[in-house]
């Protein structure tokens, strides 16, 4: 169930995240969602994009140093309280989350949250138990 | 003002004598006392006996920097520990680095050699000293203490670091002299420029500066910056500290080594040809006196000249230029000695980290600054994408930079391949 994230170390200077996009569009890849974490120096793309073997290899070959990091995409209503029913859930199994970016569904009903757990497996485990969606990842690709 | 006349200004021919009766007391005392010497010298198929003059001690082989590695720690001690007063060591990760036993006479030795360099700038019992030199291993600041008492002047022990705290002393407490690094000095300078500070009205008169390479820039701008006269201090920790050699006030063209205590050659550093006197070539040391560990031949990678010309100051001895250029990779950083060998090691240790690296060292105002910038890989980018994880790893260098070398280092992760393999690993851009 778990969903493969493209993780790209960038430096923090002009040039390189447009470098990183350029090598995504040249290989026609699309990607679904994204977020930068970033320190003074150095920042973290993460995308989930439609093809992530092709993704890991273009921006390896154009010498971006790339790994595959296991998250957990969970869909939830989009209204207020949506997220918070997630995070009561893993935070009463003592599931830690590194990090989490969102996106809205293309229906605009349901909103998707790509968690990144300490503990993937148990965090699937938890939410599956609870009826929350976890959605695979051959799924979320195609989205 | 001479602090030895009698051996300061004794008469070449005598001091020429002198050297070569202390040398083949040393030579035997070595041979028979340190087994690497016994080693060595038996392996150059030299006897103690065959040195008869000075130019037989180009028979003798060299000591190196790697020797005294191997050796570590107490491998070269021609004492036994409980004659043993003091250690100090260079800086270095475990293995890497170097000790340096003194006797109760050594320190002696050494006190007196330091009371020497002061009173030939004028220092006497009335002044009062501003130790900036680092106190600790580091041989700098016991050393310039211990002299400094002998002199019977008043030493403050101060130590580097806490430029405010220094420049609350200096005006409090007006000391007439300072010593340190004479980057430290400039730095020392601009922070109390920005403090407001009118450094003019200090009471220093005199600075005696050294552990790092400077030029006459550098002093012009102490000079001016505290209204002092600065004069160069040269020793090495392998030989046995500040106070091997003194820059004399008349003329301020080189700094007296003192002789009777050490016998200085210059070589080729490439064919290890002993050079006639006055010619451009590397430093190498022999102590004469020293009991706790004795070096023979030393070759301390520093490159330098000799002056023969004699003194108007009256002292004999010998003059050597400063020293501007290493005839190794061996850098200076913040009076800290620093091989790149020693970077690399850091870097390896770090589970994971197998790097392409690169060193930029250069100067923000008076202080050298280094950065390291290290190529991710694979193995420390690993799963978990996450910001921490690279964090980590960047202050496990920071720290193992300072722990193991003393030395405050700016560490930048950048992009695989950002580094040419072909690129200086070290690129050095302050201008001395």
């Amino acid at each position: 169930m778990k969903v493969e994230q493209i993780s790209v170390f960038l430096e923090n200077k002009p040039g390189t995240l447009e470098h990183a996009t350029r090598v995504l569009r040249d290989a026609n890849i699309n990607i679904r969602t994204l977020s930068v974490a970033e320190t003074v120096d150095f920042g973290i793309l993460r995308l989930i994009v439609n093809d992530v073997e092709k993704a890991n290899k273009v921006l390896k070959d154009s010498g971006f140093r790339v790994s595959k990091t296991p998250v957990v995409a969970v869909e939830v209503p989009d209204k207020p309280g949506g997220l918070h029913s997630i995070m009561e859930v893993v935070s009463k199994e003592g599931i830690n989350v590194e990090y989490l970016y969102a996106f809205v569904e293309k229906s605009g009903e349901n909103a998707v949250i790509i968690f990144r757990f300490d503990n993937p497996e148990k965090a699937i485990d938890v939410l599956m138990n609870k009826n929350f969606t976890v959605i695979p990842g051959d799924k979320i690709y195609k989205f | 003002m001479i602090y030895n006349e009698e051996f300061e200004t004794m008469p070449r021919e005598v001091i020429k004598a002198l050297q070569v009766k202390r040398l083949q007391q040393v030579l035997e005392r070595v041979y028979h006392t340190v087994g690497f010497y016994k080693k060595s010298f038996d392996a150059a198929k030299v006897k103690p006996d065959d040195i008869k003059s000075i130019a037989d001690m180009k028979k003798l082989p060299f000591t190196t920097r790697k020797d005294l590695r191997d050796n570590y720690p107490f491998g070269l001690f021609a004492v036994p520990m409980s004659s043993v007063v003091r250690l100090h060591a260079s800086s270095g990760t475990s293995g890497k680095s170097a000790v340096f036993g003194y006797t109760k006479r050594d320190i002696d030795t050494w006190s007196d050699l330091i009371a020497r360099c002061l009173v030939a700038a004028g220092i006497t019992k009335n002044d009062i000293i501003h130790n900036a030199f680092g106190y600790g291993l580091f041989t700098g600041g016991l050393g310039l203490h211990y002299g400094a008492e002998k002199v019977g002047a008043s030493v403050i022990p101060m130590s580097g670091g806490d430029a405010k705290r220094q420049l609350m002393i200096l005006q409090d407490f007006g000391p007439t002299v300072i010593c340190s690094t004479p980057s430290y000095a400039l730095h020392l300078a601009e922070v109390g420029q920005s403090m407001g500070v009118d450094l003019k009205a200090l009471k220093l008169r005199v600075g005696i500066f050294g552990a790092e390479p400077w030029n006459n820039a550098i002093r012009d701008d102490i000079e001016k910056a505290f209204g002092i006269t600065a004069l160069d201090l040269f020793g090495l920790s392998e030989v046995i500290g500040p106070g091997m050699a003194i820059e004399c006030p008349e003329g301020r063209n080189g700094m007296h080594v003192f002789e009777d205590h050490f016998i200085v050659e210059t070589i080729d550093p490439k064919t290890g040809n002993v050079l006639p006197e006055g010619s451009e070539g590397e430093l190498v040391f022999t102590t004469l006196t020293k009991e706790a560990n004795p070096l023979i031949r030393y070759r301390t990678g520093d490159i330098s000249r000799l002056i023969t010309e004699p003194c108007r100051c009256g002292r004999t001895h010998i003059k050597m230029e400063r020293v501007l250029k290493r005839s190794d990779d061996m850098l200076i950083i913040r009076g800290v000695n620093v091989f790149p060998s020693q970077i690399e090691a850091i870097l390896v240790d770090i589970e994971g980290l197998e790097p392409n690296y690169q060193v930029i060292i250069d100067k923000v105002g008076a202080l050298d600054t280094l950065d390291l910038q290290v190529e991710v890989n694979d193995k420390i980018f690993s799963d978990s994408g996450s910001i921490k994880q690279l964090q980590k790893i960047e202050q496990r260098i920071i720290k193992d930079m300072k722990d193991f070398l003393g030395i405050s280092a700016r560490v930048k992760l950048v992009q695989p391949n950002t580094l040419q393999k072909a690129d200086a690993k070290i690129i050095d851009k302050r201008h001395i």
